[in-house]
């Protein structure tokens, strides 16, 4: 591994442990749960036993009197202000107030000496509460006369309505020598991250407050908890602990670190609180279960003359993420293969489920799985290779989507040829005997979303360094790791920079009182956006190190290098310095030695609203092949082996990628075949616990055969782009497709659980078309589109109103 | 009601007053100041508390701690030796198999035991054994690879041989 120079990389692109892996093979990591103050309360939440009903009455006296409780408080006990992760969706409370949306809401909270009280005295909490309609599908939510759940949104009972044309699609279906149509439904599911929420808040005298808190978002939270509480943000402090596991399941300013908060001001002790796992089950903001309907309209050698695409999302009881979710569900459909017409509708429809949001993934997934079945069922419709015809479809490098996003490097086909040859796939497609099969699937995700959840232009990530006489480096962001590795990218590219060890790095991270803001763990975004950030940094204080020691070494600055803790001139290494000594001359010369860096991706959304979901400064991409056999007695599926390749550009850390690609494959397996978050009629999850909500374990795992495929993508820091969420997405619909081609049936939602399978090999035996899927679609008037014109007519993307005449197609 | 037990943790003997229905997992956490054991849902469902008793893993959210007095217990805090890691939380560090960490701990003495029953387990062996340990983020995989890699290196180490 080398820089772009040909220098050679001493950090970049090794198999290294992460900073953080002897804390954690020696149980020493601190997550939340694991924090214990002197005079510490506990609190617990009571949530709502109905799905939907308007509060008549809380009485906490009985709560109130117990021995060992020190403060009982409601909705009531805050401002009269609500929260939500996106300023368009500010529509949670701490604790209800009116009203409750769905079984899980938070109506009261009781702090205590110990669990136990605290669960005892949330007992004695009566509240009285007057049903409302439980609407638990999205048929049901917009039945007319329904009770709304919010009394804000697109219709009765419709979050948000999206319509965006890019083209005419209609031409594209004219000219095309096979339209196809299809119906697909991907049903919710949870992260199930093995550490439950936590939280710790601590108010001093001096009127400030710490919350230590299982979060991926410190940042959201201090702004939540600021709005909530009323108090200025320069007095609260949020740390976020690392977290046990994530997936976008703790992205949301949550009720309970609300709660925490409050009950610690009003007690004046520290106070916290930790959610059981089936509280974990209602609070997730999970992945959405969403309809779906695509049309295309293909040449016969399969390149895509025009794609439409209808989704329907399950939101549940609040907003969340869902208006990005609703985006994503129509955004990147368009980013692996060449597209020359694009139609999108998207509808995000309140229910009384427990809120969902962004999943591993987020939003796009499920069309995912869609698109890649319907290209499947295209390919065998016109007697073609699946794999091959997507290899001739893959986009272009470094031009934009018919709508309007930017792809830079693009290493697919490299992918699909490395997963064809790895997996045998030519020998094996329609070959395998009766009941085994092998399916293949492509995709592509983000980088990072390319904008902030609320509009502001600052920086994305911030980092800063200093530079010890001793030659420690430090390094403060607002990153958190939640076990991605973002502590140890951060200590590797500084340390790559500066020619250090990791080890001599340490890392501050996810505090905001100490550490720049970075936005978050989400959207894959943390590697090049603060990689980028903390190369910056970097590249600064080598330039004053560099300064000093080239005075010392009678050299050029130009003509120095740095590495293995020494700074040195680059054609005659003799002449060195000790990395501590530049340090201590650099002091000397130029004061105290810090710096600070910080990024903003490209400004690249198109003009037309709607345009900032889906730009990225660098998409991933993937290919999978999926090897399995069908038990046609029982209908259970056996993978037997995942060949994936993945192109998230430079791996900093090639050993970190193919755990990220590996926990990828694994979450996809169990959403493909088992994961689903189920509801009775009156709201209560069916199986909110790890044994009943089944996921794979060691037995249930493959084999998984990983392939990097590095492109050197110029945004990233030392090329890299992401790794964390897009390996997922091609496993779910090369599942699906390898059922197909080893039993002949089509099973068009997920999870594929062997019920659907022997009801699909009943039609088939019946004569009947062997396919399990959605029947049915929900009635919704999508309004008229905005009409974009795609960019190789009108590169700055602008509605076009009505008016859009002939326009040269791409091909 | 608390009644005073001595348990003996990672060799320490300590003494201990809890109630009896006070589970392992609390009074390792609470009491001992030993919070390395995690737990994942309290219901004995995924495996995350498991602890070394007697040598043998178990559940330590299901164990009563007044019913552990006369075993010996271990926990990821007592693994390594005299500031020796273990070779199993070497090799789980260098591969990369710990990525969140918070399963690790019942993981890792889960793999103690097999180990100590079974030196040379086939990967099978290794997957049979960890089948009640749920792990979200590796997939499994570095983990299996981190189990091989200790085991060898333990019988290469035995028979005096190069460290693979």
């Amino acid at each position: 591994m080398s820089n772009p120079s040909g220098r050679p990389l001493s950090v970049v692109g090794h198999r290294l442990p992460k900073v953080d892996a002897w804390a954690k093979v020696t149980g020493e990591t601190r997550f939340a749960d694991d924090l214990a103050l002197p005079r510490m309360a506990y609190a617990k939440l009571l949530r709502a036993q109905h799905p939907h009903a308007l509060i008549r009455r809380i009485d906490t006296a009985r709560a109130a009197a117990l021995s060992g409780v020190y403060a009982v408080i409601t909705g009531r006990d805050f401002r009269p202000v609500r929260f939500g992760i996106m300023p368009v969706s500010q529509d949670e409370e701490p604790l209800c107030v009116e009203k409750v949306r769905f079984v899980g809401d938070p109506v009261a909270a009781v702090a205590a000496v110990d669990e136990e009280t605290a669960e005892a005295a949330a007992r004695l909490i009566e509240v009285e509460y007057a049903p409302l309609d439980s609407l638990m599908s999205i048929e049901a939510a917009l039945r007319e006369g329904s009770h709304r759940i919010h009394e804000y949104g697109d219709g009765h009972n419709i979050h948000k309505l999206v319509s965006l044309e890019f083209g005419d699609v209609e031409e594209g279906f004219r000219e095309a020598d096979l339209v196809r149509e299809d119906v697909f439904f991907f049903e919710g599911n949870t992260h199930l991250p093995m550490e439950q929420h936590a939280a710790v808040a601590q108010w001093t005298p001096d009127g400030k407050l710490t919350l230590w808190s299982s979060t991926q978002t410190p940042h959201y939270v201090h702004r939540a908890l600021g709005k909530v509480l009323g108090v200025p943000m320069s007095h609260v402090r949020v740390i976020a602990t690392p977290n046990g596991g994530g997936f976008g399941g703790k992205s949301d300013p949550f009720s309970h670190e609300m709660v925490v908060a409050r009950l610690a001001q009003l007690t004046g002790r520290p106070v916290k609180t930790t959610l059981t796992r089936e509280e974990v089950f209602y609070t997730h903001r999970g992945r959405h279960p969403v309809l779906m309907w695509v049309r295309s309209g293909v040449r016969k050698d399969g390149e895509i003359l025009a794609l439409h695409f209808r989704t329907w999302l399950d939101g549940g009881a609040y907003g969340s993420y869902g208006v990005a979710s609703t985006f994503y569900t129509g955004a990147l459909q368009t980013v692996t293969y060449r597209i020359a017409r694009y139609k999108f509708e998207g509808c995000r429809v309140f229910t009384n489920k427990p809120p969902c949001g962004p999943k591993r993934g987020h939003g796009t997934p499920q069309p995912r799985f869609a698109l890649e079945v319907h290209l499947d069922k295209i390919a065998a419709e016109l007697g073609l290779d699946p794999a091959a015809m997507r290899r001739r479809a893959v986009v272009p490098e470094h031009e934009k989507t018919v709508n309007h996003l930017t792809v830079t490097t693009c290493g697919l086909s490299d992918c699909i040829d490395r997963v064809v040859d790895a997996s045998g796939w030519r020998d094996k497609f329609r070959k395998l005997p009766p009941g085994r099969g092998i399916g293949f699937a492509a995709s592509a995700y983000l980088s990072g979303a390319g904008l902030p959840i609320y509009w502001n232009d600052m920086p994305h990530s911030g980092v800063m360094l200093k530079v010890d006489r001793g030659g420690g480096v430090a390094a403060f962001c607002g990153s958190i790791d939640i076990g991605q590795g973002s502590d140890s990218v951060l200590a590797y590219v500084v340390a790559e920079v500066l020619g250090v060890r990791p080890e001599d790095v340490r890392v501050v991270t996810a505090d905001t009182d100490l550490t720049p803001v970075d936005l978050g763990s989400y959207s894959s975004r943390v590697t090049l956006m603060t990689g980028n950030a903390a190369r910056e940094a970097a590249e600064k204080v080598r330039g004053t190190l560099f300064a000093a020691a080239a005075k010392k070494l009678e050299a050029s600055p130009d003509d120095l290098d740095a590495r293995d803790r020494r700074i040195f001139v680059r054609d005659d290494p003799g002449r060195a310095l000790a990395f501590d000594e530049a340090a201590r001359l650099a002091e000397s010369a130029h004061g105290t030695l810090v710096a600070a860096g910080s990024y903003t991706p490209p400004r690249r959304a198109a003009k037309f609203k709607g345009s900032g979901v889906g730009p990225t400064p660098a998409y991933s991409y993937s290919a999978c092949a999926v090897e399995l056999e069908v038990d046609r007695e029982t209908g259970d599926v056996r993978v037997e082996r995942v060949w994936i390749a993945h192109d998230g550009g430079t791996a900093i850390n090639p050993l970190l990628v193919e755990g990220q690609v590996e926990g990828s494959i694994y979450m996809g397996l169990g959403e493909a075949l088992m994961e689903e978050s189920a509801f009775r009629a009156h709201g209560l999850h069916k199986i909110p616990s790890l044994l009943e909500y089944k996921s794979p374990t060691t037995l249930e795992t493959p084999e998984i055969t990983t392939l990097l495929v590095e492109t050197r993508d110029p945004e990233g820091p030392f090329g890299a782009k992401e790794a964390g969420q897009g390996p997922l997405l091609p496993v779910i619909p090369a599942v699906a497709n390898a059922v197909y081609d080893a039993i002949g049936v089509r099973i068009d939602e997920v999870p594929i659980t062997p019920e659907k399978i022997l009801k699909a090999l009943d039609l088939k035996t019946q004569g009947k078309p062997p396919r399990v899927g959605p029947e049915r679609l929900p009635h919704v008037s999508f309004p008229d589109p905005i009409r974009v014109p795609p960019p190789w007519v009108d590169p700055e993307g602008r509605a076009a109103g009505a008016v859009h005449g002939k326009e040269p197609i791409r091909r | 009601m608390r009644t005073l037990m001595t348990l003996t943790v990672n060799g320490d003997r300590r003494e201990v007053a809890a109630p009896v229905h006070r589970t392992l997992l609390e009074v390792l956490r609470e009491d001992l100041g030993l919070p390395g054991t995690k737990h994942g849902c309290e219901l004995g469902e995924c495996g995350t508390c498991t602890v070394l008793v007697d040598g043998q893993p178990i559940l330590s959210c299901l164990a009563l701690a007044v019913e552990c007095q006369a075993s010996d217990i271990l926990t990821v805090e007592g693994l390594a030796e005299g500031g020796r890691l273990d070779p199993l939380q070497q090799a789980f560090a260098e591969l990369g198999a710990a990525q969140c960490g918070y399963c690790t701990p019942g993981i890792l003495l889960t793999a103690k035991a097999l180990l100590g029953a079974d030196p040379r387990p086939d990967r099978d062996a290794i997957r049979a054994a960890l089948a009640g340990n749920l792990c979200r983020c590796t997939g499994y995989t570095k983990i299996l690879d981190a189990v091989e890699l200790a085991a060898a290196r333990m019988v290469a180490e035995s028979a005096g041989e190069p460290r693979p």
